[in-house]
């Protein structure tokens, strides 16, 4: 499973280059959406604008971030039989903080994220994370991990909400695109967002062939 | 009748899988072949009916009275987890056979977002500003079975429309994930066909 492969230590643990690699496979090599597979009940869900696809990415990547950061201070602590319950009931603990947080200053997108806010808990990318990296890494690594697949994570949702946005309601980022265009409204309903994946994955799976 | 109401409804119209995105990952993973994606539908039919009842216990008579509602995501989740154990460990020395049944599939179960889902949309849909809603209870494990019920359906449709895919000629950029997220596009829009049912 590429999911538990570890991550080999190597010598500049801490260098620039090193850091900037551990972010980067988050953004490609290891794309939690299109490479991985991991969180695609969140990714489908929302990505039927462009603003709840940011609010999701966002919201994810900061959980995300804490709980590698809290894992990999405290990775020592935990006996190894107990260590998946452990690292459940932290990530729980910062999903309920961005859930106050949400309701509290941003009602609108919190109601429109629905109940995929605490679903976050449930999304495989942080446990995979906490359990394939995080438990085996220094908290910066861990950090600079978390960011790098949070923003994976958040630049998969934008593809997809932006493909989703443009044919579906007929806007870039909340403008309309033109008066002439159509919009295809199936694209904003589940099917949209099923076939909006499948085609994504088949071109990706076009370009690697050639 | 509104309890008929509510599980034509979580099995057809508002589908879990195909409508309300919840559950992909097994959807998807475990889809291939009819066997496994049965015995993965029994198992989450009978967590999601027993996690329902469970966490609507939990909140109703531990967190609410407290004023504890913002733990909610927290409590349900641990109760799922330690439920699942729970059910895993009876079955285990109950029967044999159906451990070996649905065994491996049991702690998948417990990062399946439906279960958690199914949890958060009782709360959500029976219980208005903290006010319960009558016989929500009842409400509330018809609601988790027949989510269990529409997810087994989707994914039985799902594998064998798979099964038959494998022998088909599949253009070789779509095969693999690609062609089953574009069948599921497909299952989805005739899924919608169903709407109608349930008067909104």
């Amino acid at each position: 499973m590429r999911l538990l492969r570890r991550s080999t230590p190597r010598n500049d643990k801490y260098g620039v280059m090193n850091m900037l690699r551990e972010f980067l496979k988050g953004l490609f090599k290891e794309n939690p959406v299109f490479v991985l597979m991991l969180g695609l009940c969140p990714t489908l869900a929302v990505s039927t604008s462009f603003a709840n696809g940011l609010g999701m990415g966002i919201a994810t990547t900061f959980v995300l971030v804490s709980s590698n950061l809290t894992i990999s201070i405290t990775r020592k602590l935990f006996p190894q039989r107990m260590r998946i319950p452990c690292f459940i009931i932290i990530i729980a603990t910062f999903v309920v903080i961005v859930e106050r947080i949400l309701s509290a200053y941003l009602p609108e997108l919190n109601r429109q994220l629905g109940i995929f806010i605490p679903l976050i808990v449930v999304n495989c990318i942080i446990l995979g994370r906490a359990e394939a990296f995080a438990s085996r890494n220094s908290p910066a690594r861990a950090v600079v991990d978390g960011l790098g697949m949070g923003f994976g994570f958040t630049a998969g949702l934008l593809i997809i909400s932006i493909i989703r946005e443009a044919l579906g309601s007929g806007k870039i980022f909340g403008v309309s695109i033109s008066t002439e265009f159509e919009p295809v409204a199936l694209m904003l309903l589940p099917p949209g967002a099923f076939l909006t994946i499948g085609f994504i994955l088949a071109l990706k799976q076009m370009k690697r062939k050639r | 009748m509104e309890i008929v109401l509510i599980f034509v409804s979580a099995v057809f119209v508002n589908n879990f899988v195909l409508s309300r995105f919840l559950g992909l990952c097994p959807y998807i993973g475990v889809s291939k072949r009819t066997e496994p994606a049965i015995g993965m539908g029994m198992a989450v039919i009978f967590v999601m009916t027993l996690a329902s009842s469970v966490t609507w216990l939990v909140y109703r008579y531990i967190l609410l009275p407290y004023n504890l509602e913002f733990l909610r995501t927290i409590a349900f989740i641990l109760v799922i987890a330690s439920f699942v154990q729970f059910v895993e460990i009876v079955i285990q020395k109950l029967s044999p056979a159906l451990y070996r049944a649905l065994g491996i599939y049991l702690p998948l179960i417990t990062t399946n977002c439906a279960v958690l889902g199914v949890a958060v949309l009782n709360i959500n849909m029976f219980f208005h500003n903290g006010e319960v809603a009558e016989l929500s209870f009842l409400k509330s494990v018809v609601h988790g079975f027949g989510a269990g019920v529409g997810f087994t359906i989707a994914m039985l449709l799902m594998s064998g429309i798979r099964e038959r895919l494998e022998l088909a000629n599949v253009p070789e950029s779509f095969k693999g994930a690609a062609i089953a997220f574009i069948t599921a596009g497909l299952m989805s829009m005739a899924f919608f066909g169903f709407a109608g049912i349930v008067p909104h």
